[in-house]
């Protein structure tokens, strides 16, 4: 099953690179993709039924806009501290506490983080991300999680949870 | 008109460039460095990207330029990361004003 | 509109100049691996702008190929400065 998704995944991915469905093609990527698959399927997703609801994928989209303008506002924002003459950083690494719990939610929420104003994953040790803070807006830790995390966290429940 | 519109988006992409390399020059130190740079500069070579994209439309080249999107997102990303942990292990210094550093427990007990 | 596509063009050889100035003087090993990263990336989107200034579409093949090369390289210099094997 999960081998199974994975080779249908490089086939799809193959023929949107080659843009060409004459027989020779497509078997020359069933073939490539098969090979692929035999070496690798066991460090593919575990294949249950999340990936046949569609509401996530409709949630996926969303999270899709929503993270495409948090990224431009992270870089208008780093882009003012890099132009000012006195360069206002307060840089520190804090330690965060996030409430999901699968891997592949965990690895989009620290993709996102880094992406995002000012933040990058340093490490994640079970539920705790260490993330470094290009300015630490307080040391409370209520509140510089709300500030993290609390945007993309609800979001990412609803597309992996 | 698409012309038109894929110059502008690509020349809003060599200004983010722009600033993300001059944030490699003037910062002060690896870890804020690696803040500006990566950021920056992924987000200009999406705007790139997507410039093609939106000039060609969905043929070969436009397609090609579109699943780069994905692909240098999480190039980008999973490289900051290790490069990042890579150099605090290392043992270089965070910059002398830093206010906090959580992350000096996990390395203190082993 | 290709005079301003070449200035673009013309702009981001410099900045990767400006990238090779960090890389000669960075203070630590760890900098000069950042600007390797940052070039990297640099590169791909030079190469995406030679597909339209000189119409050759296989070039956007080159810059696939690019970014999949320079992640790999800057996993494996990350590991060297993590001070682990490779095979870990």
């Amino acid at each position: 099953m999960k081998a199974a998704l994975h080779f249908i995944f490089l086939v799809g991915i193959w023929l949107l690179l080659t843009l060409n469905v004459t027989l020779p093609n497509i078997a020359v990527g069933v073939v490539s993709a098969f090979v692929v698959t035999l070496f690798f399927a066991k460090y593919s997703l575990k294949a249950d039924k999340k990936q046949f609801h569609i509401h996530r994928y409709f949630w996926a989209v969303i999270y899709g806009f929503i993270f495409l303008w948090e990224c431009i506002k992270a870089n208008i924002d780093v882009m003012y501290r890099v132009i000012h003459p006195r360069m206002p950083i307060k840089p520190g690494i804090v330690k965060v506490k996030s409430t999901l719990k699968t891997d592949i939610g965990k690895v989009f929420l620290a993709n996102s983080i880094t992406m995002t104003p000012g933040t990058i994953t340093v490490d994640i040790i079970d539920d705790y991300f260490y993330v470094h803070w290009i300015y630490v807006h307080s040391k409370d830790p209520a509140i510089y999680t709300q500030k993290i995390l609390g945007r993309f966290e609800k979001y990412l429940k609803r597309i992996f949870e | 008109m698409n012309e038109i519109i894929s110059t502008v988006i690509i020349g809003i992409g060599v200004a983010f460039d722009f600033f993300g390399i001059l944030g490699l020059i003037r910062l002060p130190d690896v870890y804020n460095r690696l803040q500006a740079a990566t950021k920056s500069v992924t987000l200009g070579t999406w705007s790139i990207l997507l410039g093609i994209l939106i000039r060609y439309g969905f043929t070969g080249v436009g397609v090609k330029a579109l699943l780069c999107i994905p692909l240098l997102f999480f190039a980008s990303t999973v490289a900051a990361h290790a490069l990042i942990r890579g150099s605090y292990i290392f043992g270089i210094k965070l910059w002398d004003k830093s206010v906090v550093d959580d992350y000096k427990d996990v390395w203190r007990g082993k | 509109m290709t005079s301003i596509l070449n200035i673009f063009f013309y702009i981001l050889i410099g900045l990767s100049f400006f990238c090779l100035f960090r890389i000669i003087r960075g203070p630590t090993i760890a900098d000069r691996m950042v600007s390797i990263d940052i070039f990297g990336i640099l590169v791909v989107g030079i190469c995406a702008l030679l597909v339209i200034i000189t119409g050759r579409e296989f070039i956007i093949d080159i810059a696939i190929t690019w970014t999949i090369l320079s992640f790999i390289a800057t996993l494996a210099l990350a590991k060297y400065l993590a001070g682990k094997k490779l095979n870990e």
